[in-house]
């Protein structure tokens, strides 16, 4: 599978993370988020970038403390918690908010 | 995905209406060639699978004389029949024990036995050719058992369906044919330490982050020591406790325990990770290389102890095999149990009154107790038989004020698998998921409203992120499931002297 963005087609593998990294983009992560039935907001954009930042550093995704702690931090405690953030994300933070992020799917027990 | 109907849930397990083929649409992911070749299995499908799987059969009867014992004594008795938790949630007869069994079987019988090479009696001893279409089977309903041994239980000659299913995956492996999330992630731990692929720096961050977020919370500096040399205990937990809610809680309560125990204990970058999905895939190589970075890491930060984290599997592996697959450990302190789990050592020190327990810290909750299969059934705790059932239990009344047990034939030796063991908690297996959780979620949900009970312990990371997923499906929230060290953490009085120091 994959997503059309400007013209060109991202490789996605079959739960529809992208496959390179490098190919993301804020369209490509709109039409992700489109595909994932997500309309983005601030917060969620916000999610998004942290996600991207951490594993600019540290090649992973950040354990769901670490997000929950840079969100308290950034949009105050009332949304720095689990809960809000799947309410921004359904499907779970750690694994939708990364396939919007374009970052590969977190594996293992979780 | 698969639209599905969520089972509806009854007072107590029942046997379901027969629905034949009602699974045989579920497949996992197959794994990349990359995920293959990382693991020494061939990219994709070879050639001659056919001759390679009945040569690999051959090889695995010659190995293991209990894979050959369980193949040859069933008598379809059926007593194992309705004991599948995957059965009961589905009702696809494959799912059956004997079912699953006999897709094994019928090949085995056809190459391995006289009357099945026999062309004139094949069809009397249900000798059957491996065909595309039975491959196809094998990978869909190998795929849907969940290796947690409940129907072995049952079964009057202890057959065990896990060593069954352990040895088609081994040879589906073998064949080009294998299951994308197991092998993923074994290639994660070979290159990284985890399953996760949480590399060193990340985990450094991620436990700091947990020390600063236990001095805020109690005003106490716990430490999480990474990697430090000479150490007296080496902590093995599954990369999930670092990661996810509610592992990292017992992560937590873990280190609360080292703490007012006074103990010099550490977490290793190197063997990050308790999980050990080798055994997933009947793959006693790949299981012995994960094995030994446990050995490793523990000789290199010269520990005297191991002591396991709340992993269910990986208690098997540690209790049942960790002393031929990478001892002997005979540098470690024969004073304790080697391994030792957790739950042994904070029992220990609720037994010597090391620990000061304020039960009244857990009143908002009343718990009931989620026994993980590979503990249950495959291993033991303590010194006593039924240790793996007691322990746990004694810590959580030793935490809690309120505690109700499930019904009898759910708990204990008789546990049922949360739905997603044995390699299957994947997102791409979810419908079975859901209908696997269903004997689960019945007792449960029967001493929700019979007793009042709000929240699940349980022992396994497997089980946790299971159930955190799955319970709301049946209306359950997915804060109702806590790691056991959760509690023991709630409860704990941090009162020791010298706060703040690595230990004594």
């Amino acid at each position: 599978m994959g997503y059309q963005v400007n013209g060109t087609t991202v490789a996605a593998d079959e739960e529809g993370y992208i496959t390179d990294i490098s190919q993301w983009s804020r369209e490509l992560a709109a039409e992700i988020a489109k595909e994932e039935k997500i309309e983005m907001s601030d917060d969620h954009w916000e999610v998004v970038n942290f996600l991207r930042d951490y594993y600019e550093e540290y090649q992973i995704a950040p354990a769901i403390r670490v997000l929950t702690k840079a969100v308290k931090n950034s949009m105050g405690p009332e949304k720095g918690n689990s809960q809000y953030l799947y309410e921004l994300f359904p499907y779970g933070p750690a694994k939708q908010a990364c396939k919007i992020a374009g970052l590969p799917k977190p594996t293992g027990c979780i | 995905m698969n639209e599905y109907k969520i089972p509806e849930l009854g007072d107590y397990a029942t046997i379901p209406d027969l629905d034949p083929g009602s699974m045989s649409h579920s497949h996992p992911f197959p794994a990349a060639p990359e995920h293959q070749t990382a693991l020494g299995f061939p990219g994709e499908l070879v050639e001659d699978w056919h001759d390679q799987a009945i040569g690999k059969l051959g090889e695995l009867l010659e190995k293991s004389r209990g894979l050959r014992v369980f193949l040859d004594s069933c008598v379809h008795c059926g007593a194992c029949t309705d004991k599948c938790h995957y059965f009961q949630g589905t009702g696809d007869p494959k799912n059956m024990p004997v079912a699953r069994q006999d897709l094994l079987r019928k090949v085995y019988r056809r190459h391995f036995t006289p009357w099945g090479k026999f062309p004139l009696t094949r069809w009397l001893v249900g000798a059957e050719d491996l065909t595309e279409a039975v491959l196809d089977d094998w990978y869909s309903y190998f795929h849907q058992c969940s290796q947690c041994r409940r129907c072995s239980v049952y079964c009057p000659y202890g057959i065990d369906t896990a060593e069954i299913s352990m040895a088609a995956r081994e040879i589906m492996d073998h064949i080009g044919k294998g299951q994308k999330y197991c092998n993923e992630i074994i290639g994660k731990v070979h290159k990284i330490g985890n399953n996760l692929g949480l590399p060193g720096p990340a985990l450094a961050n991620t436990l700091e982050g947990l020390e600063e977020d236990i001095l805020e919370e109690t005003g106490v500096a716990v430490r999480l020591p990474l990697d430090e040399k000479g150490a007296d205990i080496l902590l093995v937990t599954p990369s999930a406790d670092f990661f996810a809610e509610p592992h990292v809680d017992g992560l937590i309560g873990y280190a609360k325990v080292f703490h007012q125990a006074g103990a010099s204990w550490t977490i290793s970058t190197h063997a990050s990770e308790a999980a050990n999905f080798a055994m997933f895939i009947g793959s006693y190589e790949q299981m012995r290389e994960i094995a030994l970075r446990i050995r490793k890491a523990a000789l290199d930060l010269g520990v005297k102890r191991i002591v396991f984290g709340e992993c269910g599997h990986a208690w098997r592996v540690a209790y049942s095999f960790l002393n031929t697959l990478a001892g002997p450990f005979d540098f470690l302190d024969r004073n304790y149990p080697i391994p030792q789990h957790i739950c042994e050592y904070t029992h220990d020190l609720i037994e010597q009154g090391k620990l000061k327990l304020d039960r009244s810290k857990n009143d908002h909750m009343t718990l009931t107790f989620h026994d993980s299969c590979n503990v249950a059934r495959a291993t033991r705790m303590g010194d006593m038989p039924g240790g793996q059932f007691e322990i746990p239990r004694a810590i959580i009344r030793a935490c809690c004020n309120n505690f109700v047990d499930m019904a009898p034939d759910t708990i204990r030796e008789g546990t049922y698998c949360c739905g997603g063991g044995g390699g299957l908690l994947t997102d791409d297996l979810m419908e079975l998921r859901v209908k696997g959780a269903k004997p689960r979620m019945e007792a449960l949900t029967t001493v929700i409203k019979e007793s009042g009970v709000t929240h699940m312990a349980a022992i396994c990371a497997i089980c946790k992120s299971q159930f955190s997923k799955v319970m709301p499906k049946y209306g359950i929230g997915m804060d109702r499931i806590v790691s056991l060290h959760q509690l023991v953490g709630n409860a704990i009085v941090l009162d020791r002297a010298g706060d703040g120091s690595s230990g004594e």
